[in-house]
């Protein structure tokens, strides 16, 4: 076992309605300065009985729960957490600092335009430099997550070809997509055709102009693609698009891997999101929030949602909403601000050359991790990769160990486990993301754990299939949460 | 770094780019300005922060679906701690489990609230929540119309408006009433109704009656779908799924989420259990671990795009688990108790302006409608001067109507929470009449 995580004091901990005892609290009320309301006697029938639900807790009560509940997890700032496709990266602390200035935290959306014109400067400033960096023309920067960006950028693609009175009516797919692109295109009430990728893992263009008539609307692309390989004929294959009528969504899940060395508006991509909880450093916070800013070409720019931050006359910004071919507002307000404060922050943080070199790294630190595992474990595409290398569990398969197993091993060794299972097209997949922000050390360690799993494979299959061992809990029954739905706490509840 | 290139089997770094086409490389620097230090973008960013009116500066009546609540410390304390700020998804649950069991908290404490039996993870916001809602609706009924109040917040409108569009679907408007409530639903509703969209309070404060629409929506096999944008309302008011609602969906950012601009903000979405498979989003289910001791797991992802690819109920992927988090911490500081007796705070500030405007030359309180801690201000000269007046005088005293209620006149929507102190209330309405003389 490797020394990157020692066995250490668990806390056990109730859930919050466990742990309620009548009449704690953990909140004092201001007296009130108004007189007091009965609401039963004004609103009647309209008013509830009680709170049975809600739980009473002392602050500090509340505050043990909490932190007992944090040391469960495994977070960036606790070490490696490789998750393919999903960029964890180092969350700098000056982007939670400048989060919580109030002049953003308490900013109010429907404030006027005159009086909060820093963010209105912010959005205007950060649309550009994410527009320079997409090779794109003009930004939204509403959409809350990625999908929602490709919801926003297949609702725009849909819009310019009815714009040309054009009803077209499929998507094209690569069979190594991420799942959010077929439903994203569903959801716009498109069908989906899948394109298989090449041997070699990258889409050829015969297969996509086979796939091609003046039904699709666009193709969707992911560059570097899901398997870390960059789509080299990515061009052409714009062009094959293009020419019948179709335009090419870029999914911007990858782009770690391409700041300041390619940019998806230079090979023929017409529309794409970025995620700014990936490549731009706000911090994933165990599943969100996100932000999905989408770039489009100017021949879509008719159709961004609204509203839109413009300069005024007078020298300042202003809201605009009079787009007559908008797809409409995607967003309650302006999208997921608080993101966009760190992503700005991010960006001046690094400047031009930072943002090279984080490329640089992070595809320097996934072909590191591949030479060192390659061989020991299967690699399905061998080559050079970009951000991410995907490897698999075929040379263990005389073990019995599966990728799950060894995923759950790494835990035991003090690691989150990569993406497993995904991409599709390679079973047993392990999809590894080390990021920019890991040292050679850390890499070593790292693959010294899985080697090490490897080896324990073939000596002790039984310790690996079993793991983690290490954890306050054992492999949990995923099957059992599924066949009987137990989704509340209930205070009938005696299934402790 | 040479050390770990020559392991790769290269000489320079370039050479790991080799599989872009020399064409397509960026052959210049990126124009974005040069690195800077913490210091110097720390100084830029407070630069920017303050250029920006917010409601940690003075008394603050504005609302309309982002509210200005007070924040207790525990909240961001808990939620920055870098283990739940810096985790992702909880697909490995073993290595997880403070994100799942908060999540599971969050979901029995909104079932609670809500009067519904599931709550998912978390949707982007209380507009795409609606959305969702009107789209899982659709599935459950088969049915292609959808019919919305005009107390729906004009911007959850625009949203579903947005979704749709794509679809086929029709929308239909049920109109108000000249107290503010919704007209009987009854007109707006077919056979082929998919579902009645209603929020509660409606977008201009009035709280409606949900028992009579879900009636309505029943009668003819369509579901009511109740939309939230004031979550504290659920305290104090009966929960919408005991008087008939199917969905309820909306926004919590009251439940301890700063304003932040409007987002990041935390939409929810309710249902009955009959339902679960239409659910769009994150499940968190109970179950056992290998030595059957409870813990928590992602569950019935079957439904989701990641399984499912386009034959899921929705393409979303993340949560606002963040947000999430800092709404749980909020409902179990303040507690059964605590979160009741801060609604009828909420009302009792609401009303005691309500009176001041009653005594007030100039000023008027077109719907008659109950209310919350919001509610319409009707006055003589143009809002938008009367607000301007106000905020010179240090008070941001409410949201000018005119863009979304032209036919009521001047008016303002006026919202007090617990922030609002007697003398600040006084204040503005004065300010508020003060213009109209």
């Amino acid at each position: 076992m490797s020394a990157n995580a020692v066995p250490g004091l668990a806390f056990e901990e109730a859930l919050l309605f466990e742990r309620s005892r009548p009449g704690r609290r953990g909140a004092e009320l201001p007296a009130s300065d108004v007189p007091r309301v009965d609401a039963r006697a004004l609103l009647g029938g309209l008013v509830r009985d009680d709170l049975p639900g809600l739980p009473e807790l002392s602050e500090v009560d509340v505050v043990r729960h909490f932190t007992r509940l944090s040391t469960w997890n495994a977070a960036v700032d606790l070490g490696l957490y490789p998750l393919g496709s999903c960029t964890m990266k180092y969350n700098p602390k000056l982007n939670e600092r400048v989060a919580r200035l109030p002049g953003f935290a308490a900013a109010h959306p429907f404030s006027p335009a005159q009086h909060v014109q820093g963010l209105l400067a912010l959005f205007h400033e950060l649309e550009g430099l994410l527009a320079e960096i997409a090779g794109m023309d003009r930004v939204t920067l509403q959409p809350a997550a990625g999908a929602q960006g490709e919801l926003a950028g297949i609702m725009m693609i849909r819009a310019y070809h009815e714009a040309r009175g054009e009803k077209r009516s499929k998507v094209l797919v690569p069979d190594s997509a991420h799942g959010t692109n077929p439903a994203s295109a569903a959801l716009n009430g498109y069908q989906v055709v899948s394109v298989a990728s090449g041997p070699d893992g990258i889409l050829h263009p015969e297969a996509v102009a086979a796939a091609m008539d003046a039904q699709v609307a666009a193709l969707m692309v992911t560059n570097p693609n899901t398997l870390g390989l960059f789509e080299r004929h990515i061009a052409e294959i714009c062009e094959i698009v293009h020419a019948r009528g179709g335009l090419v969504y870029g999914d911007g899940a990858n782009l770690n891997a391409l700041l300041g060395i390619a940019r998806p508006g230079d090979m023929g991509i017409d529309v794409m999101h970025m995620n700014l909880h990936k490549t731009f450093s706000t911090p994933h916070g165990g599943g969100g929030p996100g932000a999905g800013p989408v770039a489009v070409k100017q021949m879509l720019a008719p159709h961004l949602p609204v509203p839109l931050v413009a300069r005024s006359r007078s020298g300042g910004f202003e809201w605009r909403s009079d787009l007559p071919g908008t797809i409409g507002r995607l967003h309650g307000q302006h999208g997921n601000v608080g993101m966009l404060v760190r992503a700005y922050t991010y960006i001046l943080s690094l400047g031009a050359e930072g943002l090279r070199r984080c490329s640089e790294m992070a595809v320097l630190n996934a072909n590191y991790l591949l030479a060192r595992l390659a061989g020991t474990f299967h690699v399905p595409y061998p080559g050079t990769v970009m951000h991410e290398c995907v490897l698999s569990d075929r040379n263990l398969a005389e073990t019995g160990v599966t990728t799950l197993d060894v995923a759950k091993r790494l835990i035991d060794h003090g690691y989150h486990p990569p993406t497993i299972y995904f991409p599709l097209i390679v079973p047993g997949a392990l999809m590894i993301e080390p990021t920019e922000s890991e040292s050679l050390e850390g890499l070593d360690r790292f693959a010294d754990a899985l080697l090490a799993i490897a080896e324990e494979a073939r000596s002790e299959p039984e310790t690996v299939r079993s793991a983690p061992h290490r954890t306050r809990l054992r492999r949990l029954d995923e099957t059992l949460a599924a066949r009987k739905p137990v989704l509340r706490w209930q205070p009938d509840d005696s299934s402790r | 770094m040479q050390r770990m290139l020559a392991r790769t089997g290269h000489a320079r770094v370039d050479e790991l780019f080799a599989a872009i086409p020399a064409a397509l490389r960026l052959a210049r620097a990126l124009k974005v300005p040069e690195g800077r230090s913490e210091q110097e973008v720390f100084q830029h960013l407070a630069t920017l922060a303050a250029q920006n009116e917010h409601a940690q500066a003075g008394p603050w009546f504005l609302g309309g679906g982002s509210y200005a609540h007070f924040l207790p410390s525990a909240v961001d304390a808990l939620v920055s701690r870098a283990e739940f700020t810096t985790s992702y998804t909880p697909y490995q649950a073993e290595i997880s489990q403070g994100t799942l069991q908060a999540v599971f908290e969050w979901q029995s404490m909104l079932c609670a609230l809500s009067g519904l039996d599931v709550t998912n993870a978390s949707m982007y916001d209380g507009a795409s929540a609606t959305a969702e809602a009107a789209l899982m609706a659709m599935r459950v009924t088969r049915r292609r119309k959808v019919a919305v109040a005009a107390g729906l917040h004009p911007h959850y409108r625009q949203v579903l408006e947005t979704y749709l569009a794509g679809l086929g679907a029709s929308l239909v408007t049920l109109s108000r009433g000249s107290d503010g409530r919704s007209a009987p639903a009854a007109d707006a509703l077919d056979d082929d109704t998919a579902c009645l969209v209603l929020q509660q309070p409606s977008f201009l404060g009035s709280i409606e009656d949900l028992r009579a629409a879900a009636d309505a929506a029943h009668a003819c096999g369509a579901l009511l779908v109740v939309g939230v944008a004031e979550a504290l309302s659920l305290a104090l008011l009966e929960a919408p799924g005991a008087l008939g609602a199917d969905i309820v969906c909306g926004e919590a950012q009251s439940f301890g989420v700063p304003l932040a601009f409007g987002g990041p903000h935390l939409g929810f979405l309710a249902a009955r259990s009959a339902q679960l498979r239409q659910l769009p989003g994150r499940l968190v289910g109970q179950t056992v671990d290998a030595d059957g001791r409870r813990g928590f797991v992602l569950t019935l992802s079957a439904r989701e795009q990641h399984i499912r690819r386009e034959r899921a109920t929705s393409n979303i992927c993340t949560n606002q688990g963040l947000c999430l988090l800092m709404a749980t911490v909020y409902l179990a500081l303040l507690g059964r108790r605590g979160l009741r007796e801060l609604a009828e705070l909420n009302l009792a500030k609401a009303e005691y302006a309500k009176s001041r405007v009653r005594q007030t030359r100039g000023l008027t309180l077109p719907l008659a409608a109950p209310s919350f801690n919001e509610f319409v201000i009707g006055l003589e000269g143009p809002a938008g001067r009367a607000l301007e007046r106000a905020r010179s005088k240090g008070i941001v005293a409410g949201l000018d109507l005119a863009p979304f209620a032209p036919e009521l006149g001047p008016c303002v929507l006026f919202c007090t929470t617990e922030l609002a102190s007697r003398e600040s209330i006084d204040r503005a309405i004065a300010l508020l009449a003060g213009v109209a003389s």
